[in-house]
């Protein structure tokens, strides 16, 4: 079995344990729970296996590099280190309903490594990637951004849990938020439904595909309509957010433990995306181009990434800010995250090319 | 105008500390930093919209996108004028990082007094009445003498880290220790680096200079030129012997691009090195980056040929195209005829140029017995299977010399060790500041006929759950009879 085998099980694996989280979310029920679990931690093994096995293939290619390099490669790891992260707090404080909200980044993550039909192959590296630092610099930055990933389900649970009244600004920021998210995914899946999109480049894809099935439809009905859709789909999330809340808060998790699990991953997340993206970066760059650094998009959107959870502990140790306050900046920082991610790749131009969707 | 400046000379001679206090007072304001810090990440994201020095057309797209056609070219002169495209070297760019630096020196010196006076006060025994004022608070009995008591509590104080201080009075004990106070200061190393970074790249800027320089194979230089053009005179030279790429198998993904050099100083060779992408070169302050490389167009260059005759005989020779020379060991004479940088085959398998770069060199040899030609073919560098001639002996092409140039970037930043200490500063304080945490606590035992009475108070600046837990554990032993936990929090 070679490594794309075992990533098909993973992939698989993390859909159908997003779908049994969601329903234990719904229905509860010990067993559901439990087969949760079970079906997550059999994807993360078979993940792992596909982690290793693509990483030797490399070898027997003549390559031999670690499969950190591409952004297929690179989003893989992302989910790998998230979920791992996520077991991680499953054990220790022996929660499930928070999979309901990370397994979906997972498989969002999965999704559009296949909507995008972005490149699998084990391609070698190129001369500026050759360095000892590319293994430090790749695997810190996203284990940080897992970290971010995980406050940001914690945060977004917060605030669905914390909002009473409708005309909340954090009640409308966490339902628009998450809708708007929710209905791009959608748009998207639906782009990939209709065109089946495989290869090509990032810009063709952007340029001729992206959209152009509901909001920039050819025909002035169906876009109208995707956007009217689009808005029913937020209104709807925002007048009834309600229900999603009483879920939530049938399960009794203490919202102090989100606060605090917000807290606590922001605190492993921040020093290691400081040393390991920034510090790190910084110094390969010198390395390589004699630049600590040039306000590349790269750079600049890590910086902002930086600032913004800088912000976060800074309101939460002076300011005393807790719960929804500190939340909002945290599903703010991971927009950031994913905008210096995928965003900066796909719309800006600039040295960190390596990333593109090939 | 004079009232201005009378205000201002009325300012001084009243009161010259309230100018100062007020200015103390605005930046150290947790409110401007914040004003700061978010001016800041706007403006960077502006700039990595409107792409920084690059060729006008390419912004003014964008702005026609942004602003229509009409509009367009007055928003680009204006923003050009404010120094939009080269942002980060703008006055006010700059000007930002000088305000947020000295607020941030500032707002941290504003607070240092308070933390110092938290971490130089001596550790006092805690008052009987204020052991259940504390963050973490428990209280258990031990059946046992004192003295049993206290050497129980002392192993579990000190498995904890603690080297505890002892106040006895009439019935009992008390044990009281801090630990990591001086993790306080952490936060401000972390402020205190990103001061030291900043004026390592200030430094960097002012007195470093960052340029480029091309070298022709074979060629010496001796100066490098800036981005704007200024040149930056060396006093040293350096030669490009060579310049080479390899490339991952039959592929055109390159593996390495590589320059050798050799430094001259005052006419001497002092240095003989190549460079690689990420295997930059140092002299005397400057260092050399492999950065580009390109070509020079067709005959310019030397071909090194390696011949090897039928009965195995080998020799190195150096050609031009349209020299000739004879195959030792053969009636043969070989005459090169053309050089392509990059060869390849159309639909129809005729020979064309696909690129100026030097991907896959080959040379048109023509071979000639007496008067007539015998055969002629395409002799690739990278293909060995074109290597072998007809009558059996074999050309190999083993270098094409002074067909490229190597574009390499130079450097002289002296403020790099400072940028790299600030990081390193950085990692230490930030390591402090999440992975330490002041931690107090305080042990008191009161003799009770038989039974010893266990308070314990204890705080921690941060992570207190983790505390409270390993407290949990370590006092354990000394509670497994009963219990009456009275955690709160």
């Amino acid at each position: 079995m070679n490594s794309a085998v075992f990533f098909g099980i993973a992939e698989i694996g993390y859909f159908v344990a997003m779908m049994i989280y969601i329903a234990y979310f719904v229905f509860k029920g010990e067993y559901l729970g439990k087969s949760a679990t079970t079906v997550t931690i059999v994807s993360f093994v078979a993940q792992t296996a596909a982690f290793i096995g693509r990483w030797i293939e490399s070898y027997n290619m003549g390559i031999g590099r670690p499969p950190l390099t591409n952004l297929y490669e690179s989003l893989a790891f992302f989910v790998w280190c998230l979920m791992l992260g996520y077991i991680i707090v499953e054990f220790k404080y022996k929660r499930r309903s928070l999979g309901a909200f990370v397994t979906p980044l997972a498989a969002l993550a999965l999704g559009f490594i296949d909507l995008t039909g972005m490149s699998k192959r084990i391609d070698p590296l190129v001369p500026a990637l050759q360095s000892n630092w590319l293994l430090a610099h790749v695997t810190m930055s996203f284990i940080a951004y897992a970290a971010f990933g995980l406050s940001f389900g914690a945060a977004l649970m917060y605030l669905i849990v914390k909002t009473e009244k409708r005309s909340e600004p954090a009640y409308v920021f966490w339902s628009v938020a998450g809708s708007v998210f929710f209905t791009v995914i959608f748009a998207m899946l639906l782009d990939y439904m209709n065109f089946m999109v495989v290869g090509g480049s990032t810009e063709s894809f952007i340029k001729n595909y992206l959209f152009k099935t509901t909001f920039r439809n050819s025909s002035f009905s169906i876009a109208l309509f995707s956007y009217i859709a689009a808005i029913a789909v937020i209104f709807t999330t925002w007048r009834y957010g309600y229900v999603l809340k009483r879920t939530i808060e049938s399960f009794n998790v203490p919202v102090d433990f989100l606060d605090e699990l917000n807290y606590k991953v922001i605190a492993v997340g921040f020093p290691i995306f400081t040393l390991g993206g920034l510090i790190f970066g910084a110094v390969w760059a010198d390395q390589a181009w004699g630049t600590y650094w040039s306000w590349d998009p790269k750079e600049t959107w890590s910086l902002i990434t930086w600032l913004v959870y800088a912000f976060y502990l800074h309101a939460r140790y002076l300011r005393g800010w807790r719960g929804k306050k500190v939340a909002v900046v945290s599903v703010v920082g991971f927009i950031t995250v994913i905008f210096t991610y995928l965003g900066v790749n796909i719309l800006l131009s600039g040295l960190h090319s390596y990333g593109d969707l090939m | 105008m004079t009232q201005e400046t009378q205000e201002t000379k009325e300012g001084k001679t009243t009161g010259g500390t309230s100018i100062v206090n007020a200015v103390w007072g605005l930046f150290s304001s947790v409110k401007l930093a914040v004003v700061l810090i978010a001016m800041i990440g706007l403006l960077s994201i502006i700039g990595t919209v409107v792409e920084q020095n690059v060729e006008p057309q390419k912004n003014v797209k964008l702005f026609k996108k942004l602003f229509g056609d009409n509009l367009a070219p007055n928003v680009y002169r204006l923003s050009e004028k404010l120094g939009v495209m080269d942002m980060y070297n703008s006055w006010w760019f700059m000007g930002l990082l000088v305000m947020f630096s000295v607020n941030l020196t500032i707002c941290s010196i504003d607070r240092l007094p308070g933390i110092h006076k938290i971490v130089s006060k001596p550790f006092e025994p805690l008052k009987a009445e204020a052991f259940g004022r504390q963050g973490i608070k428990k209280e258990l009995m031990f059946k046992g003498t004192l003295t049993d008591g206290r050497i129980k509590v002392l192993t579990a104080i000190k498995q904890l880290g603690f080297n505890p201080g002892e106040f006895t009075f009439d019935n009992g004990v008390q044990y009281y220790a801090q630990r990591w106070q001086y993790a306080r200061y952490a936060v401000y190393v972390v402020h205190l680096s990103i001061i030291i970074i900043l004026v390592g790249s200030v430094i960097g800027i002012q007195f470093g200079f960052r340029g480029f320089m091309k070298i022709d194979e074979g060629e010496t230089v001796d100066k490098a030129f800036s981005r704007k053009g200024t040149e930056q005179p060396l006093d040293f030279s350096i030669r490009c012997d060579d310049f080479t790429v390899q490339f991952y198998g039959d592929s055109d993904t390159p593996k390495t691009y590589m320059s050798w050099l050799t430094v001259f100083e005052n006419g001497k060779e002092v240095l003989k090195t190549s460079i690689e992408v990420n295997r930059p070169m140092s002299y005397k302050g400057y260092t050399f980056y492999q950065a580009s490389y390109g070509a020079l167009g067709e005959g310019y260059g030397v071909l090194v040929f390696k011949v090897t005759s039928k009965d195995g005989k080998t020799d190195v020779i150096s050609k031009r195209v349209g020299d000739t020379f004879k195959i030792p060991g053969s009636s043969l004479e070989a005459k090169v005829m053309a050089f392509s940088p990059a060869l390849g085959f159309d639909k129809e398998e005729k020979p064309y140029t696909y690129t100026d770069m030097l991907n896959n060199p080959a040379v048109f040899m023509m071979f000639k017995e007496g008067r007539s030609e015998k055969y002629g073919g395409w002799i690739f560098k990278r293909y060995p299977k074109s290597w072998n001639v007809p009558d059996g002996s074999k050309i190999e092409l083993i270098d094409n010399w002074g067909y490229q140039y190597t574009g390499i970037q130079v450097r002289k930043d002296p403020g790099v060790w400072i940028v790299y200490l600030g990081c390193i500063c950085m990692t230490l304080g930030l390591y402090f500041a999440f992975f330490l945490s002041h931690k107090k606590m305080w042990v008191m035992l009161v003799n009770e006929k038989g039974r010893v009475n266990v308070k314990i108070a204890a705080y921690a600046h941060k992570n207190k759950g983790a505390f409270d837990i390993s407290i949990d554990k370590v006092f354990s032993a000394l509670n497994e009879q009963q219990s009456t936990d009275t955690k709160a929090g």
